[in-house]
């Protein structure tokens, strides 16, 4: 019998596969007495020195920028006076270069815990740092990554960034913390790369070396002890194009799309198109702010790797749980229910006009079918004002996302005012059953089969119909296969999500005609709660 | 000379916030220091270390000197700098 952990979900998705535990940091070894202080001094700054060079050639290679840039900010610290003066303080103060560099920053780390909130979350960024000094002092090696020999789910007390920019999804399946917040580098690095994530697990280090589990990055949970096989996270399919369409067994077609953040993610892997392209992470990482033209350099960019395939960008979805406080007030009593997605745009309407101008730019200069679509919309209205901001810009497929249930009610006179319509599961569930989508407690009501979930999604692909408009489906839900039967059933055109998860979905329709989709789609529909939903689908 | 400033960042003044400050504050024209009014310690600008462990967050109130020849310059450039917040996007 598994044992379920309880996490917060920090990066959505589920993986399978054995755990392995991120090394220890090394312990500092009983203090000696400082013989030569000058030369003590020089041993600490020399290591502290070699550390940053080295990740600062980490930063060189990081594979995205996100990484790239905190880790930029981490090497460039080996220059700083306050840095230095203090340990050669401390050495003088009698401590040998370990002990002196470990006060220093411990110091430091202190005040950055003491102050909270997000500067809290960011005192690993230190403790990294003092881990590589002291162990190049101790002449051990630098914490690194475990190497099984297999791909694994990594556990581990907090990464730091070094680490976490190293996180290769072709062997970290996925990766449990037993610290760290939804705002930690970890959560923000793995959402970068998709890996499911669970952080905050508090038993997460008593977790057995190479024991199998189960990771829930959407509902944070963590089955020890699960059975079954290893999950590749991104095994990259290399089927030639003309088998990536989606279709059910007698050739209804439905789109299989990626769910991506950025280029990089598109790279070794054949999809039809891109579904949903968040665009959270250029707005996110950026030291400064993503001007117009840094915006048309980004799009262009995943417009190029898409040849004339299609895309459909998101505009920015800020607000509630994705980390950037600057546009909504921090004092918000429920940020869920506040100023996110679309709503940003009634305090800052200009970040919202820049970034459609740029979207707009980038896909005159590139032959992908490009689309847009704004988030957590909830009237007509809104999605009316949305899509004649679009076409101002020239951007002619315009379409918005079903979050919120009084859009989806709704949803034939919004699909009146725009081109389509892409259902958020995730947010839909939230909202509609009144459950946090993060609250690891209440993961039955944010189950998917919901009845009163698939009701809703059953309205949209309904006006779709009616209008003949494309509705597709962008959340994790869309990856389980048999859901995406169910969601054809309903009459869903398209279903996004992440690359590594299409295979399976691709062979589940091929396996099915789409009046077996329709029938479990009924079936679904009629049944009482989550489980008899699946039990009947599998039966048909 | 003396200038104080409201944090602006809403994410706190965090590792790579600081890192633009000191970024800045090394090209300063005068020397620049730090303080907040709970620590009178004032603490050089141009360090990132140092003014990560001011633990300011979004609204802290940050008193700036500076003193001699660029000092009015390299203040207004620095107090302009914190006021924003260096994640939000402007047009």
């Amino acid at each position: 019998m598994p044992e379920l952990l309880r996490g917060l979900g920090a990066s959505a998705g589920t993986a399978t596969g054995p755990a392995y535990r991120l090394a220890d940091p090394p312990r500092l070894p009983a203090p000696r007495p400082v013989t030569d202080p000058v030369a003590e001094t020089r041993r600490a700054h020399e290591a502290v020195d070699a550390v940053c060079a080295e990740i600062g050639r980490r930063a060189a290679a990081a594979a995205d920028p996100t990484s790239g840039e905190i880790l930029r900010v981490q090497a460039a610290l080996s220059g700083d006076r306050t840095l230095r003066e203090g340990i050669a303080a401390a050495v003088r103060a009698g401590h040998e270069a370990p002990h002196a560099v470990a006060a220093v920053l411990a110091d430091h780390r202190a005040v950055l815990l003491a102050a909270g909130g997000s500067l809290a979350a960011r005192a690993a960024d230190l403790d990294d740092l003092r881990d590589r000094v002291v162990a190049h002092c101790l002449g051990l090696p630098m914490p690194t990554l475990p190497e099984p020999g297999c791909p694994y789910v990594l556990i581990a007390v907090d990464l730091a960034p070094a680490d976490a920019a190293l996180l290769d999804p072709e062997r970290v399946l996925a990766v449990v913390t037993s610290a760290g917040s939804f705002v930690s580098h970890t959560a923000i690095l793995a959402r970068a790369r998709g890996l499911p994530t669970v952080v905050a697990c508090g038993r997460a280090l008593e977790i057995g070396e190479g024991t199998l589990v189960t990771v829930d990055g959407t509902a944070g949970r963590v089955s020890v002890g699960a059975t079954g096989e290893a999950t590749a996270a991104a095994v990259p399919p290399t089927a030639p194009a003309g088998e990536l369409r989606g279709s059910t067994a007698d050739g209804h077609r439905v789109a299989l799309l990626a769910n991506i953040g950025c280029a990089a993610e598109l790279s070794g892997v054949a999809v039809e198109g891109v579904g949903l392209f968040r665009t959270e992470l250029l707005f996110q990482h950026h030291l400064d702010p993503p001007t117009m033209a840094e915006q048309v350099e980004a799009y262009a960019e995943v417009f190029a790797v898409l040849g004339s395939r299609p895309v459909v960008v998101r505009t920015l979805d800020a607000g509630s749980d994705k980390p950037l406080p600057f546009l909504h007030e921090t004092d918000e009593p429920n940020p869920a229910l506040g100023i996110r997605g679309l709503r940003v745009a009634r305090r800052r309407a200009d970040i919202l006009k820049t970034q459609i101008a740029a979207i707009a730019a980038a896909a005159r200069g590139s032959a992908a079918r490009v689309a847009v679509m704004a988030p957590m919309v909830t009237t007509v209205a809104e999605a009316a004002q949305f899509t004649a901001l679009c076409r101002d810009a020239g951007l002619s497929t315009v379409g918005v996302m079903i979050e919120v249930p009084a859009a989806a009610v709704r949803a034939a006179e919004i699909l009146q005012a725009v081109d389509f319509l892409s259902v958020g599961t995730n947010d839909l569930s939230q909202y509609t059953f009144a459950a946090d989508r993060r609250s690891g407690e209440l993961a039955d009501l944010l189950d998917p089969w919901q009845p009163a979930l698939l009701s809703l999604i059953a309205l949209c692909a309904a006006a779709g119909e009616a209008l003949g408009r494309p509705v597709g489906v962008c959340g994790e839900a869309a990856a389980d296969p048999a859901f995406a039967v169910v969601l054809t059933g309903l009459g869903v055109t398209s279903l996004s999500m992440s690359p590594a998860a299409i295979p399976a979905v691709r062979a589940a329709l091929a396996a099915h005609t789409v009046d077996e989709c329709r029938a479990a789609a009924q079936q679904a529909l009629a049944a009482a709660d989550p489980a008899t939903a699946r039990a009947a689908v599998t039966r048909v | 000379m003396i200038r104080t400033v409201l944090l602006g960042g809403r994410a706190g003044l965090h590792l790579r916030a600081a890192s633009r400050i000191a970024d800045a504050a090394a090209r300063q024209p005068a020397p620049v220091t730090v303080r907040t009014a709970q620590r009178p310690a004032a603490v050089p600008a141009d360090s990132v270390l140092s003014l990560l462990s001011l633990g300011a967050l979004c609204g802290t109130e940050l008193i700036l000197e500076a003193y001699g020849p660029g000092a009015a310059t390299a203040l207004e450039s620095l107090a302009r700098l914190l006021a924003i917040d260096p994640d939000v996007a402007s047009a």
